[in-house]
């Protein structure tokens, strides 16, 4: 009995973090798109919900059991075993990204030496999702949408992996709790500052790589409806938005480790290791929805342009210029 | 002895992608109880603004989404060079910065051809 006990022990304890992490994240999802809502109807002189619970905090919860309760319809002609794996695959993928990333000093899911590689694997992966959803709806928007969209995700896939060679330049690891530590010795504290080029990259290719405004192409609603997802309903759909949403909280989080310190702060605040990184990680997403509500969306040949002609040559010249000085110095 | 501890700090990873798909999948069968089901042939039509559908939803298209997709090929590679380069680059000195010049002077060689031949126009 001792001994199961002695082998399982560490087991479970994984999987009550994992699980405690997972749950957390989904809060934070979940709010995320309340924010959202909030924040933009705020800046276009609306009230945004404010219907359900008090200042309508409970949407969110509400919006979930709406798309528990519809009928989940599946059209005719589609591709039935991709079509039902697609959202999965876009959500895994999307979620997983979170195992990797130091909440504070001492805790990460999984602290492995390849940390940023995983996540750049897993970022790649759940363009699969979008595409297989795009070829499998048997649908003309949802496969043009995936056209675009698996254009759009693996150019600026690119882009994003090039930005990110200028920090493992300067912190010499692939380990994002190393990556923190080092910032946190650098003369600047963080990343951002010397690695501005990076940051900026790494920030225009998270938004393309979240399909988000202004680079929402693959959904663009005013010519192709939802783009790929056009044909789910129900829940199905609402897998893709929340794995849309983890996109975009592993992307924040992901900038908060690499170029905005991690957990590191001013200052300590006893009791909340992990406050700063939510104020730096709150920061960014308030950063998305502000992008969202400012700038209209990008036609298909300027996305491509900024990706190939811009971002790549200066995420280059960034990486050539960090080694230079690093020889340097 | 040294190939279970590593496989030990990947596992978390594994834990987290099953803990996410159990509640995906949960959901979607919460879904299938609680939903309703009433279909009728309309409704399992391929959405087209209304309209009945015409034509092929899958038609052929654009040559260039092909040589994006090979030239992402190639990017990506680089960027798989990149990376342990970066993170030994500490311990490997000027010649290994040379070296990495010449190989992305060589790439920007090819970059230079599929922007002069228009594979980042579109029209």
């Amino acid at each position: 009995m001792e001994g199961i006990l002695k082998v399982a022990m560490p087991g479970l304890i994984l999987v009550v973090e994992a699980l405690v992490l997972l749950l957390v994240a989904l809060l934070h999802v979940a709010y995320t798109t309340y924010a959202e809502r909030k924040i933009i109807g705020h800046m276009q002189q609306r009230l945004g919900p404010n219907r359900v619970g008090p200042r309508g905090l409970l949407q969110p919860i509400a919006d979930v059991l709406k798309l528990l309760t519809k009928e989940d319809i599946v059209p005719l002609g589609t591709e039935k075993t991709l079509f039902y794996l697609a959202p999965f695959i876009s959500l895994v993928a999307g979620a997983t990204s979170l195992a990797v990333i130091p909440v504070w000093e001492k805790f990460a899911l999984a602290n492995v030496n390849v940390g940023l590689l995983v996540i750049l694997a897993l970022s790649s992966l759940s363009s699969y999702g979008v595409i297989l959803s795009g070829w499998a709806s048997n649908s003309r928007y949802a496969f043009l949408g995936g056209l675009r969209a698996s254009a759009q995700v693996v150019s600026y896939e690119v882009a994003m992996a090039l930005s990110l060679v200028g920090v493992m330049l300067m912190a010499g690891s692939m380990n994002l709790a190393e990556i923190v530590k080092a910032q946190v010795a650098s003369p600047f504290k963080v990343y951002a500052i010397p690695q501005i080029v990076g940051f900026f990259v790494f920030m225009i290719s998270a938004i393309a790589e979240t399909n988000r405004v202004p680079f929402d192409l693959p959904e663009a609603e005013t010519e192709l409806v939802a783009g790929y997802f056009v044909e789910y309903s129900g829940i199905r759909f609402g897998l893709f938005y929340l794995a849309e949403y983890f996109g975009m909280v592993v992307m924040s989080a992901v900038a908060v480790t690499c170029f905005l310190g991690g957990w590191s702060g001013p200052f300590e605040i006893p009791g909340v290791p992990f406050f700063w990184f939510l104020v730096k990680l709150y920061a960014l997403l308030f950063f998305y929805i502000w992008v969202r509500a400012t700038l209209p969306r990008y036609r298909y040949d300027q996305l491509m342009g900024l990706g190939w002609k811009l971002l790549i040559p200066l995420s280059l010249l960034n990486i050539l210029i960090t080694g230079l000085i690093k020889l340097w110095v | 002895m040294g190939e279970t501890v590593l496989a030990a700090k990947y596992l978390p990873i594994l834990i987290l992608a099953i803990l996410v798909f159990a509640i995906g999948l949960s959901m979607v069968i919460i879904n299938q109880i609680l939903g309703l089901r009433r279909p009728y042939p309309e409704k399992r039509v391929r959405y087209e603004c209304g309209l009945p559908p015409s034509g092929e939803p899958r038609h052929p298209f654009s040559v260039k989404f092909y040589a994006i997709a090979i030239l992402f090929v190639v990017f990506d590679v680089e960027a798989v060079f990149l990376y342990p380069w970066a993170v030994s680059f500490g311990k490997l000195g000027a010649l290994a910065y040379v070296e990495m010049v010449v190989f992305i002077v060589l790439l920007l060689v090819a970059y230079v051809y599929a922007w002069i031949r228009g594979a980042f126009q579109w029209e």
